[in-house]
């Protein structure tokens, strides 16, 4: 176990074993290798982000004097480019879902460590090309690479970004295959299906649209880089192509992501709410199976985005009858968390904060997700500010709510720190408060049809605009401010001695040192309980068996 | 500055039915949105944990009954609105008839209309109140997408097909045009109005030749015809008909070469060699000028040369626009 390198008294834990630079580069440890990607995740957090300020201060003014239209172009493509595929779509379960997944089902990792940190490497790989890209001019072909746009028309390095986020892709796979098997074969003994803690299931589901969804999306990025540099006509109608089948293509993986976005936000949403109430999840089947139906459901519904392309209009029928079907699983755990919270014991701290503004937007995001799923609305609102303001609800008031939540939760474990509580607070309601005001506004917008990615609009919007505007500083400052107390509290943050500082069930919280060990737990836990069997907090979730006394002589077995 | 709006204008027929829809919908968010939202408060706030004044008794963890309650609820709710909502969009969408048809051209960055009359106008659209209107939507680059948020009505302009909006205007006025699908450096630059016009100042407007409106950008089409006179759309089509040299076989009584009749080509079903049946429609044509090889008449051999590259978006319109002439003239018009 622990070698030469660690000389402290107490018993070393994952972070202080090894310290070299190469014992954290060449790990294989699921935790070392979630903090690598929480590092680098949330330093493209804070270059989309600033993106998204160029963007919302440009259109302070009707005339968007702040950019040119095609440094605009580059802003909004740089934004959506870096949010979503290096930001949100690695960030729950490849910083969470690494962390989490062993600790929660007694396993010493994941099934292929070393795959594991081959799929940091292609990440990072994958976001080099991504920005070198972007600091090579730029690509204005917004995140969707629509074609024939970027496979035929655009300027810059349409190649290597689309080359990135294959690679990127592929990180993502990797993962997903890495937790699927994980959970099929290292639950220790007496984890059950049923006994898995809810957001081993949301990860599992999201795991599932991972390795289903992704390749798709590779190889079809691929094929726009392929017509761009061989003129090889696909999409391109110029070349015998159809600009059409790109959408099919894209949004078969790309509708599916939004669910690899808000999955593992609802998993943690599950943990941190029966935590904080002391109480177990309401309907735990319902909200575990709702999970795997949004994710099945959800691979059916990508031409809901294509209503207006000219669609066979029953092609049109089925997606938009299958989109009201995906609601209701969501609408399931919606219920079912609010009857969590009834008759349970709530504490107000600040990961619950979020995990209540979570509901708070998610629903909202949710719910104007019906006008889209109405064929005769869509119509209206696809392309306009509508569906901007609605999918930041769902994928930034939801998937970021709930990675803030599980940052601020399993900081203690993570760190051996606490975060300051009232700094939380604080930032939680501006964080909420902010949200509301940059994106509430977006819908009236959209609903008067201001149309996305326009660097310039009328005059008569100009109100609602300045209001978005003052609302992103606030939220942008909500933002700021986890990013300088988190870093505070690695140095100054209370050190935190107990195992369980939140009294949470849970093997990761009971069973596991304040700072894990390196190899999680001494001996593969035995499970003797349920999920959140907060109705007995006498008796533990499971229990670490003791060392065989070594006979003399005998035989071991 | 204090022209502050928060609702479009509803100037069309289709547009009524979509704003109730989408204030219904609205109305059902907020009613399930505040249950959500003030349940979690009052909740949250009802079992903080030093309230030990409330009962917590009988805190089951699993329950049946509500379960299905709330999958039920909301499933058939769902169920009504999307019937509602599909309905109310097969009406708008499906293919209709009786209508005024203008055709629609999109480029980086600009829109191009043509009226049947020959009337060409860039970045607005001129339109009768009280008529159902067809916009024929095409582009000749990149996606763009005619959005008239007034009218409630939106149709990706897609580069090699031919996509249809219909919509009834019906307040005369000054409406917004926007190009909403991303198409490069001036997407926010493609814009445009729709101006709506009593019928019969509409049917003067035309005669004018497009003249007589502050619209500096439309103009006639056709040229300096023969006669000082201006030519309809289908009129510009036979000339380009002529241009392009497709009379040497077509609409030829001594050509050397057996084609197909095109008088008889608009609107009726053509059977293939390969014995599929298509509609003799825009996108037919258009395919059959541009790669003729690709539907091969049934009884006719593959001569045509391609027309891929040599004609223009505007020209294939007015071709259709002569095709489907001949058509109507042989029936005996409609």
């Amino acid at each position: 176990m622990a070698t030469a390198t660690y000389t402290g008294t107490e018993k070393p834990n994952y972070l202080n074993w090894k310290t070299t630079v190469a014992s954290w580069l060449l790990t294989y440890d699921h935790k070392r290798i979630a903090i690598l990607y929480l590092v680098s995740i949330s330093i493209f957090f804070l270059l989309g982000g600033l993106a998204a300020a160029f963007i919302r201060l440009d259109l302070a003014t009707p005339k968007g004097d702040l950019l040119t239209s095609d440094i605009y172009n580059k802003m909004f493509t740089t934004h959506g480019v870096i949010m979503i595929f290096l930001f949100l779509i690695p960030s729950i379960p490849a910083v969470f879902g690494n962390f989490l997944l062993p600790l929660m089902i007694g396993a010493r990792d994941v099934a292929f460590p070393r795959l594991n940190l081959l799929s940091w490497y292609f990440f990072m790989a994958g976001a080099l090309l991504v920005l070198i890209a972007l600091f090579r001019g730029g690509i204005d072909t917004g995140w969707t690479f629509y074609t024939p746009y970027s496979s035929s028309f655009a300027k810059g390095e349409v190649s290597l970004a689309i080359v990135g986020v294959f690679l990127a892709g592929f990180a993502s796979i990797f993962t997903g295959i890495n937790f699927l098997v994980t959970i099929h074969k290292m639950r220790a003994p007496g984890m059950t299906w049923f006994r898995l803690p809810l957001f081993v299931w949301a990860m599992y589901a999201t795991s599932l649209i991972q390795v289903l969804g992704t390749p798709v999306v590779a190889i079809t990025l691929l094929l726009v880089a392929v017509e761009r540099t061989f003129r090889i006509g696909i999409f391109d109608p110029n070349l015998g192509g159809d600009p059409i089948l790109y959408q099919h293509l894209f949004w078969f993986y790309s509708h599916p992501a939004v669910y690899i976005m808000i999955l593992p936000a609802m998993g943690v949403i599950s943990e941190v709410l029966s935590a904080f109430s002391k109480r177990r999840v309401f309907g735990y089947h319902f909200v575990a199976f709702s999970s795997l139906a949004i994710a099945i459901i959800g691979f059916l519904v990508w031409g809901h985005h294509m209503f207006s392309t000219g669609q066979s209009m029953y092609a049109g029928i089925v997606f938009s009858f299958l989109t009201w079907i995906v609601a209701i699983p969501s609408a399931i755990k919606i219920f079912n968390w609010m009857a969590t919270i009834w008759k349970g014991r709530v504490h107000w701290d600040t990961p619950m904060l979020y995990a209540l503004g979570f509901m708070g937007l998610f629903v909202i995001g949710g719910l104007t997700g019906l006008h889209l799923a109405a064929m005769a609305t869509n119509v209206h609102l696809t392309d306009t500010y509508f569906i901007v303001a609605h999918f930041h609800y769902v994928m930034v008031g939801g998937a970021i709510m709930g990675y803030l939540a599980a940052l601020h939760f399993w900081w203690p474990k993570m760190t051996g720190r606490m975060y300051p509580e009232g700094w939380g607070k604080l930032a939680a309601m501006l964080v909420f408060v902010g949200f509301n005001l940059t994106f509430f506004p977006q819908f009236i917008l959209g609903y008067m049809g201001m149309p996305r990615r326009y660097h310039s609009y009328p005059e008569e919007w100009a109100v609602l605009n300045v209001l978005s505007t003052a609302g992103s500083s606030v939220l942008g400052f909500g933002y700021l401010l986890p990013v300088i107390y988190l870093t505070w509290s690695l140095k100054y943050g209370k050190v935190v001695t107990e195992r369980n500082p939140w009294g949470a069930r849970g093997l990761e919280w009971e069973l596991v040192d304040p700072v894990p060990d390196p190899h999680n737990f001494e001996r593969i836990p035995i499970v003797t309980r349920p999920a959140y069997d907060y109705a007995h907090p006498e008796e533990p979730t499971g229990f670490v068996p003791k060392p065989r006394p070594v006979v003399v002589g005998g035989k071991d077995g | 500055m204090w022209n502050f709006p928060l609702v479009p204008p509803t100037a069309s027929e289709e547009g009524v039915g979509i704003s109730i829809l989408y204030w219904v919908i609205t109305g059902l968010a907020v009613i399930f949105g505040s249950i959500v939202l003030f349940g979690v408060i009052y909740l949250a706030v009802r079992y903080r944990a030093d309230n030990n004044a409330v009962d917590r008794s009988n805190a089951v963890d699993s329950d049946l009954r509500v379960e299905l309650a709330w999958t039920l609820v909301p499933l058939v709710l769902a169920l009504i609105m999307f019937g509602w909502a599909a309905k109310l969009y097969a009406d708008i969408y499906a293919p209709r008839e009786g209508y005024y048809e203008v055709f629609v051209i999109g480029k980086q960055w600009m829109w191009h209309c043509q009226h049947p009359n020959g009337v060409r106008e860039n970045n607005v659209l001129t339109l009768p109140a009280g008529r159902l209107v067809k916009a024929t939507i095409i582009s000749q680059d990149v996606l763009h997408a005619f959005s008239i948020p007034a009218f409630r009505v939106k149709r990706d302009a897609v580069p090699g097909r031919y996509n249809a909006m219909y919509f009834t205007p019906t307040k005369p006025g000054e409406y917004h045009l926007f190009c909403t699908e991303y198409c490069g450096t001036k997407h926010s630059e493609m814009i445009g109005k729709v101006i709506v016009l009593p019928e019969k100042e509409f049917q003067a407007w035309l005669e004018k030749g497009g003249q007589g409106l502050a619209t500096a950008t439309t103009s006639m089409g056709g040229g300096a015809a023969a006669g000082g006179g201006t030519l309809t759309l289908a009129q510009q089509g036979e000339q380009t008909f002529k241009a392009l040299g497709c009379n040497a076989c077509h609409m030829n009584p001594n050509s050397a070469v057996k084609v197909p009749d095109i008088t008889k080509t608009w609107g009726s079903d053509i059977m293939l060699e390969d014995g599929r049946v298509v509609k003799g429609d825009e996108a037919y044509i258009r395919e059959s000028i541009l790669n003729p090889g690709a539907k091969i008449h049934k009884g006719y051999q593959n001569l045509m040369p391609p027309y891929q590259g040599q004609v223009s978006e505007e020209q294939l319109v007015q071709l259709i626009a002569y095709i489907q002439s001949l058509a109507d003239s042989s029936t005996g018009g409609n």
